[in-house]
Formats: structure tokens, sequence, C-alpha cells
């Protein structure tokens, strides 16, 4: 069972201070959808909203269709997996994961044999009668996940799970979250402020900052084409270019720069403020100048970064421009000092209002 | 120590460690040993003292077992020595004292911890301690005027219309309960609020998400979770109960009798220190017994305290 959330014109005030602004959403039944946002943004506070532990100041919460308004965390269907877990240390991890079952009154012997299933689900058989304490930490994130699972919730809430985890962990638990998620069919809705984490794991993504949403799309969408500066910017990198539109109109435009006209598609303009945003692997290095788009710069920095190569140039007037090249060998790398010409095409370049849509 | 050093010098550390050495052998050790050794010699005119009659026995200790009465405890008639009724009566009401100050003391530890705003904690902390400024005389004499036949109390109740006539409430050991919890609460208060202020309100929310009612987040979470300061605090209460002299002196009634006003009595009113003595150190290794088992039977470890 699963089920689908309406978030309308959602706000939450802490005094004078607004910390989620007017946030609107359909998450689909079954979907996973992330939140992604810097530090502070609201995240935490959408999904205590969502569970009930904080009461929005205005607009209104539905799960199935249903008004949330009122009703207690512990009479919503959904479960709650907090940012430091919230396992209880003093009980053994089966009554961990069964206390949802525990308070339903389900009786002893099936508590375990359903925590034992749960503990298979998430890949530690055994583990029931350990402490919490005798677990690692992504031991401790599985079984926080078997013990929200456990309830049977139409709607997991996960509050950045991943985050006190190291690399290698943390992108062997994505793997696994998303697994989980397609087994059990709940809808999943994921907080996070780590960018490769939302477009990987996401079939949505909603773009927060300073409370309000910036943009909800699939991952591909938010990645290529963000609506607004801050979008571009918190994922992946960019060169960003100040200046202003040539001759405004639809597709396609030309924008004046310090150091160039460009061409580039043309995003939102009645935000005020605009900047052309360039990829730095959409940027490619040539030896002569391209037919349009191009630059002339002399590379001041080569950095190795595994995967690919980060060449550095800049321009006549001063500007540094980034370009990554793939490390497969179709590239030839240049010597720093050396003259090239960096170009793009039109159409993997936007100009965007830089504001973040307020 | 390092630190102590590092910080304060060689003179003042040593300094420290004298003062306290000091304290703990001339104040608190000698008198005790000297007590200890007496509590062993019989009581003797004192040309006598140091000479063939002062050889140590345990007779001052078996005088406990003397004159059997008829009494009861708790409504159970039992037929025993009388100083050992009076023990038996001592740990009985000094437990349900404990378990008074408990009842008390749990809800408002959890409300100073988990539910009000910190910004108001300072307020409601001062109004916990202000009674602690006025000395104990005084307060132990407040509850005798509160509590007196024609006292506020009796003349609130009646007032209101919550009882036809005036209670007693000084009678039996009912004004001794009422003062004893009275002063000794707080001393239950602070260890569990220390306990559940260490508790991860997290913990709390998420036994709340995954559908407890309120008593089982209670019982499963932070009850669990506060139990060695509930243990701390109990003990504290107990032992303190069971040692105050001051409380059922002022509040008791004509039929209650107190262990501590048997050991006075032994002291000043027959001049006896040396069956005194044993008393006392009776009271104090029989509470020692009683504590240590009613903790193992609540499986809670003296180093789960001290933490
Ligand atoms: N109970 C509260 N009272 C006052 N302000 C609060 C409260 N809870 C959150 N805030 C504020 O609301 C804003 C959003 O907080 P929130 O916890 O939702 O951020 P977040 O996006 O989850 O951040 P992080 O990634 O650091 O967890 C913050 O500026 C925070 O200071
Ligand atoms: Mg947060």
């Amino acid at each position: 069972m699963s089920a689908g959330i309406d978030l309308d014109n959602v706000c939450c005030d802490f005094g004078s201070f607004r910390a989620v602004d007017h946030v609107n959403v359909n998450i689909q039944p079954g979907e996973f959808f992330s939140f992604l946002g810097p530090s502070g943004c609201g995240k935490t506070t959408i999904l205590r909203m969502i569970s009930g532990f904080t009461d929005p100041s205005s607009g209104a919460i539905r799960i199935g269709g249903k008004d949330m308004k009122g009703q207690r965390p512990n009479q919503r269907p959904t479960a709650l997996i907090f940012q430091n877990l919230a396992l209880f240390p003093l009980m053994p991890i089966w009554e961990n994961i069964s206390f949802g079952l525990e308070v339903r009154g389900v009786d002893k012997a099936t508590r375990r044999k359903k925590a034992d299933e749960l503990l298979a689900l998430v890949d530690l058989p055994d583990a029931g009668d350990k402490m919490v304490s005798q677990l690692s930490g992504g031991q401790k994130q599985r079984v926080a996940i078997a013990r929200a699972l456990a309830v049977e919730p139409s709607v997991m809430l996960l509050d950045e799970p991943l985050s006190a985890l190291d690399l290698k962990l943390r992108q062997h638990m994505r793997a696994e979250l998303r697994a989980i998620q397609k087994r059990t069919g709940v809808t999943f809705i994921y907080i996070t402020h780590d960018q490769g984490e939302a477009l990987a794991m996401s079939d949505r993504v909603g773009v927060m900052s300073q409370g309000r949403l910036q943009q909800v799309a699939n991952p591909r969408d938010i990645y290529n084409n963000p609506v607004n500066g801050f979008v571009a910017s918190f994922v992946g990198e960019n060169n960003i270019l100040p200046g202003s539109v040539q001759n405004p109109g639809a597709g396609i435009a030309s924008f004046e720069t310090a150091i160039g006209t460009f061409r580039a598609r043309l995003g939102d303009q009645s935000k005020g403020d605009v900047k052309l945003y360039v990829r730095p692997e959409h940027m490619t290095l040539l030896a002569a100048a391209g037919a349009e788009n191009s630059v002339p710069v002399t590379v001041a920095d080569v950095s190795f970064e595994g995967n690919f190569i980060a060449v550095q140039g800049v321009t006549a007037n001063g500007t540094t421009l980034t370009a990554e090249l793939r490390n497969d060998g179709s590239a030839t790398v240049p010597a720093p000092g050396t003259q090239m010409h960096m170009t793009f095409d039109a159409a993997r370049a936007a100009i965007l209002p830089n504001t973040t849509g307020a | 120590m390092q630190d102590l050093l590092r910080r304060y010098g060689a003179a003042l550390t040593a300094a420290f460690i004298l003062l306290t050495g000091f304290w703990l052998l001339v104040l608190v050790i000698l008198p005790n040993i000297t007590l200890f050794e007496a509590s062993f010699r019989p009581y003797l005119p004192v040309v006598d003292v140091g000479g063939p009659r002062d050889t140590y026995s345990l007779n001052n200790y078996a005088k406990i077992l003397d004159n059997s009465v008829d009494g009861s405890i708790l409504g159970i008639p039992v037929h025993m020595p009388v100083h050992i009724l009076t023990f038996l009566l001592t740990i009985t009401y000094s437990a349900l004292v404990t378990i008074l100050c408990f009842c008390l003391a749990y809800p408002l530890a959890f409300y100073l911890s988990k539910v009000v705003s910190p910004r108001s904690l300072p307020t409601l902390f001062l109004m916990l301690f202000v009674p602690l400024w006025v000395s104990e005389v005084l307060r132990a004499f407040a509850w005798y005027i509160i509590l007196a036949l024609k006292g506020p109390l009796n003349w609130f109740l009646l007032t209101l219309g919550l009882i036809d006539a005036p209670v007693r409430w000084i009678a039996g050991y009912d004004g001794i309960i009422i003062g004893l919890v009275y002063t000794y609460v707080l001393f239950m208060v602070f260890p569990i609020y220390n306990a559940i202020q260490s508790l991860d309100t997290n913990q709390i929310e998420a036994a709340d998400d995954l559908g407890a009612s309120w008593w089982r987040i209670h019982w499963r979470i932070v009850l669990p979770h506060s139990k060695p300061g509930i243990a701390s605090g109990a003990v504290m209460v107990f032992m303190l109960s069971a040692g105050s002299l001051l409380v059922p002196s002022l509040l008791g009634s004509p039929n209650s009798n107190w262990f501590t006003q048997t050991i006075q009595q032994w002291m000043l009113e027959s001049q006896d220190w040396n069956t005194g003595s044993a008393y006392a150190f009776m009271l104090l290794i029989l509470c020692t017994v009683f504590v240590s088992l009613v903790m193992r039977l609540f499986r809670v470890k003296l180093t789960d305290i001290a933490k």
C-alpha cells in the first residue's frame, strides 16, 4: 500500500521567520521523491509537517487524498527516519524493529518472526539479538529502515539518512534504499543536501532554497534544464557570465558579455537580472577558433581529477573559465601557458535569472 | 589531578589535598571510628572506664531484642521487640516517602526537561530552590502550623466544603510522611531531571511516530532511560528520610516513633552513648543492606548511579 501526498500552499513560520514558504507539490503514490537543498532551507521542517510533529502555519497537507489537519503523528500512515536515526539503545535490535507492532498489540512470537523477516529484507540476518551499540553505522541505518517498514507505512519519510556514512557505504546504501523502495512499492520522501544522492535515487527532485521550492522535475531535467541560477549552481558546476540579452524572443538568444557575445537558450526573463550558465563538461577546447561561442584563452591550470581533467583558461580580460575533459584519451591535455579556444554549443548553455524566484 | 596541578600550581594543589584529607579524616572518619569503638563497650560510671569491667562485647547491639510488644505495620498485627518494630516502621514509611517522592518528582522532572521552553527554565528552577533558602527547622514548623487542627489547611478545606469536620493531619505517621516528602522531594527531582535531560527527544518522537501511546512511551523509553537517575534519587531520599530526626520530632504524633528518635533517647535521655552508637551503626548497616537488596531487585548497579 502506498499513498500520494499533496502539499497545498504550505507555509511554516517560527515567530517572524518563515522557514517554509508556499510550497506546492503533488507526490505520486509509489514515487521516490527527494527534497534537495542547502542546510537550513526548510527540508526537515517539511518532513516534520508531513509526519505531524509540526503544524503548518497555513496551507493543507493531504495524504492519500485525506486532509491531515489535526492528525497526531501516531495516527498518520507515515514512518519517519530521523536524521540521527533515534534507535532505542536499551532494546535489542529485534525489539527496536517490532516496537511499532508491540504498540499495536501483536503477540511476541509473531513480532519476533516479523522482525526476522524484515532483518532479512534489509540484509542483516542474525542481528536480532544484538544491541544497537554493537552495530556499525550502515547496519544501524538498515535497522532504522526495518523499524519504519515494520508498521507498513504508506509513506516513508527519510531525513538525510546517509549523511553520517562514509562515501563507499553511502553509495552502497543508495542502491540498497532504491531497491527496498522498488520491492515494497512504498512512497519515499527523501531529504538530502547531496545533489549526487538526489539525482541518482529519485524519480523526481524538488530543489529548495530559503523555504521555497525552486523547481520540481526528474533528475535529468533538473540538471539539464534548471529554471534559475540557484538550481543550476546548486546542482553541478557552472561557468557563470554576467551580461545582457540582445534580441529577446523565444528559443535561442544572443547574450552580450565582457568577453564577447554568445548564443544560448533563453530562460525566464521576467525575474529581472539574468546570467549565462555553461557547465564545464559542455566546454570544448580547440586549437583554432570555433564557428560560434568561441573565446580565446590561455591555459592557466590543469588538474587531474580521476575520471575527468579540469582545465582552467584565462581570457584576455582576466575572466577564468573551466572546461572538463573526459579522461578517455580522446582529448589532448594542454600544457599550462598554451593558447587555446574554449567553445560551447548554444543548446547546452542557458540564460537564466540568477534570483531564486522570489 | 594533573589538571589541578597545571591550573593551580603545586602549593595550592597541596593545600586542597591537605584540606580535603583533613576534612575526611578529622571530621568524618575519626568521630565515626570513636563511636564505632564505643559501641562495643558497656556504659559505665566514669570511675570504671578503663577498669576490669570495660570489655568489648555485643551487649549493646543485643539490646534491640529486648521488650517484645504488640503493634502493627501497615495494618498487619505483629508481636516483636519494640525497637525492631520501630526500625521496621521507619524503613516502611521511608520507603513510602520514597515512592511518594518519585510519583511527584517524575512528572515534574519530565515537564522541566522535555516540555517547558528553555527560556522559562531558570525561573522555574529558582522557584524550586527558594524554599531551600529557609532553614529546615523553619520549614518543618511551617508545616506544623499548616497541618494544625485549627490551621490554614483545615480552614481552607472546610471553607471549600471539601470536608465536614477538621482532619487531624498530625496523627500516626501522616505528619512525618508529609514533612519528609516536602523536605526531600527535590533530591528526587534533580537526578531524574538530569537523566531525562540526556534522553534524545527524537527517541520520544520516534516512538510517537511508530504509534505508541504516551504511557507506552514513558514505560518503554523514558522510564528505562531514567532508571539510574531514579535509583540515585531513591537512594538519597530513602537514606535521608530514615536518618531524619528533625521532621519526626516536630511533625510526629504521640503514637509515632522514628528509629532516630530511639537513638536520640539512648544518647540524650539515658546518657548512654555506647548503646546509642550501636543503634546508629545498626541503622546505617541495615539501611545499606535494604537499599542493596532493592537495587538488586530492580537490576540497578552502583556504577550506573555514579554516571
Ligand atoms: N523549532 C524551531 N524554532 C525556530 N526556528 C526553527 C525551528 N526549527 C527550524 N527552525 C529554522 O528553520 C529553518 C529551516 O530548518 P530545517 O531544520 O527545516 O532545515 P534543514 O533544511 O533540514 O537543514 P539541515 O540540512 O541543516 O538539516 C532554519 O533556519 C532553522 O533555524
Ligand atoms: Mg534537517
